[in-house]
């Protein structure tokens, strides 16, 4: 990717320069010093609020305390990592966070690109834009008023609750009982997502080539059969990507829903890494520890994203890096 | 002929399957919405009374929004998000599009370099524990309105689009603007910028709705009410049932009746906050689309 070396050599006096030479450097900086200008807000921001939080990561190691600072805190070494493997929350949080990754990754994703397969099958031009359009439209709603539905749908005489109660006859509200948090999570994700998590495949689809649709006609092949053996194997790639891109996701499930809905009758299947280490951190102010969690979180988030990505190279040619 | 008779019979079924397929998901996709609607503008101890799904208007009034309309609460909320938009896209878009211009250009020695970086943090982050103590610590911006505005005016993915729409650029109008004695500022903002129209609108579609929709900054780094942008008021209306936001509507009115009043307020709140989003919706449709395209492409 990155050429160290760039060679200007076309006979034998002209001077060899590495890239990054000072020589290099001077003249690249008076020709583009507009561009460095240019550039220097954006260095800022991402250095404020991207790395020095990445620096902040320290703390994880530390018995972190704001006056002190962070190189005046008290260094403890593994203590906090400790402390939360030790702790009965540390399976808790991250069994809730893999289930739920799990449920997405094993419902929401095959039915979204399910959904653009569909979606694609259909003849009329306009009914297909009604539908795009209608359904994209939950991914707009905020994550507040979603919430704010959800705990209105749910509650002891909510829409929901009422179809839950004739059937089990129990009108309790859904929302503070354990058992139906999960189901609630992945139905509401399913609502605000699927229709526009499906534009990337029906673009996909779009580029399939059509000719091959047609030779498969021609050789008898049913319109099932052409969907196994013609569009899905032309939208492959991008299938591969968003898988990559999914599984690189797997311990980041959104805290957002998470923070709105739950209370503490429901953490024992609700409470997942995110929503731990904002509570430990930004609620009971315990921020060594919380950076601690969130700091394993992002290291093997990071991993499987380099694992899946190394794994789709090798397979299908396609990834990400 | 046996294809004719396979395209009658088994194509037809599938495809009545099919269109009943996505009326049954767009019916779902609408209702909760369409029962939140139909509620706002019912009588409020009808809606009060109901347990299923809403499907029709009883009662027709307004009183709900005139409610709403009256609470300071919401009325300064909706202002604040206004604010917090609009400041938050401009400084957003102006960094985003220069930074973007600067690393498009391939005779920029450190362009590739910093690219990497900036890409860097869309895949490790330091969290938001050592986010929120760089903001509140560091910047010291607790409780201020900047910081709704700074931390989140930029992200790499954004970037990456305006970016890849200005590699687009075919490298011949950057040559001959410099040889008649352009500046690069001139050059981005005169020639490069009006070219790629449709990513922009695409960027700031993503700023104003993502920005509209923020909730959780807001709630971590704000404590003063009247700085609240409408997101956080509406949690507390929807949700932590704060009962002081929605008792002080209610008991404005001549009955006094706050628990009477308090689902329909819900649901008028839900429309107040949500319908500019659907009004706006449909324009913005087709740049969405072709922002998670360019997205998708890039990675």
């Amino acid at each position: 990717m990155s050429k160290t070396v760039t060679a200007s050599a076309s006979g034998g006096s002209v001077r060899i320069y590495h890239k990054y030479s000072l020589h290099n450097i001077k003249k690249d900086f008076v020709k583009n010093w507009p561009l460095f200008v240019m550039v220097a807000p954006a260095i800022a921001f991402f250095i404020i609020f991207c790395y020095m939080p990445m620096g902040g990561l320290l703390m994880a190691f530390e018995n972190y305390k704001p006056k002190l600072g962070l190189l005046g805190s008290e260094f403890v070494g593994l203590k906090n990592f400790a402390d939360f493997f030790g702790s009965i929350y540390a399976w808790r949080v991250i069994r809730n966070t893999l289930i739920l990754s799990l449920l997405q990754l094993g419902i929401e994703f095959p039915f979204t690109i399910f959904f653009a397969l569909m979606l694609n099958e259909l003849g009329s031009q306009k009914y297909k834009r009604t539908v795009q359009t209608v359904s994209y439209m939950p991914n707009f709603i905020s994550m507040v008023v979603v919430a704010g539905i959800i705990v209105d749908f749910c509650a002891s005489d909510g829409a929901i609750t009422s179809i839950i109660g004739a059937i089990t006859g129990n009108y309790d509200n859904l929302l503070a009982n354990p058992s139906y948090w999960r189901p609630i999570y992945v139905i509401s994700d399913l609502w605000q997502g699927v229709g526009f998590g499906s534009v990337i495949y029906v673009a996909a689809l779009a580029g399939v080539d059509k000719s091959l649709y047609e030779a498969a006609e021609i050789d008898g092949a049913n319109r099932f059969q052409r969907i196994l053996h013609v569009t899905i194997p032309g939208i492959m790639n991008t299938i591969m990507i968003m898988l990559i891109l999914r599984i690189g996701q797997m311990l980041s499930v959104g805290y957002e829903k998470t923070i709105l809905l739950y209370n503490s009758q429901v953490y024992e299947t609700a409470d997942i890494i995110s929503s731990f280490v904002y509570r430990k951190g930004l609620q009971e102010f315990n921020y060594g520890y919380s950076t601690a969690v969130s700091l394993f979180n992002s290291v093997i988030n990071f991993a499987l994203l380099c694992i899946s990505n190394a794994i789709s190279k090798k397979y299908t040619e396609s990834g990400l890096f | 002929m046996a294809m004719v008779k396979n395209k009658s019979v088994g194509s037809v079924l599938f495809n009545v399957l099919n269109y009943a397929f996505f009326a049954l998901m767009m019916i779902i996709c609408i209702m909760p919405v369409w029962h939140v609607a139909c509620a706002s503008f019912s009588n409020a101890s009808w809606v009060l009374n109901q347990t299923g799904i809403i499907w029709r208007i009883s009662g027709f009034n307004l009183n709900g929004y005139q409610m709403v309309f009256s609470n300071n609460n919401i009325v300064t909320g909706y202002l604040n998000t206004f604010f917090y938009v609009i400041a938050s896209t401009i400084i957003g878009m102006f960094f985003t599009v220069m930074a973007a211009y600067a690393l498009s250009r391939k005779d920029f020695l450190w362009a590739n370099p910093l690219m990497l970086g900036i890409s860097f943090t869309m895949m490790f982050s330091g969290g938001i524990i050592p986010f929120y103590l760089v903001v509140t610590q560091n910047l010291n911006m607790y409780d201020s309105r900047w910081a709704l505005i700074i931390p989140s005016c930029m992200s790499a993915f954004n970037l990456i689009l305006v970016r890849t729409a200005l590699q687009g650029v075919p490298a011949s109008l950057e040559e001959s603007a410099m040889l008649d004695g352009a500046g690069r500022f001139t050059i981005l903002f005169r020639i490069m910028l009006p070219l790629i129209k449709a990513t922009l609108a695409t960027v700031v579609l993503y700023f104003v709705i993502g920005n509209w929709n923020s909730w959780f900054n807001a709630m971590i780094f704000l404590r003063t009410r009247s700085k609240f942008p409408l997101q956080l008021i509406l949690r507390e209306i929807l949700i932590t049932a704060d009962s002081s936001t929605t008792t002080a509507m209610g008991s404005a009115t001549e009955t006094g009746d706050s628990t009477l009043y308090k689902q329909l307020i819900k649901y008028c709140t839900i429309m107040v906050s949500t319908v500019p989003m659907f009004i706006f919706y449909p324009f913005i449709q087709k740049y969405f689309e072709s922002g998670v395209m360019i997205g998708a492409i890039k990675g």
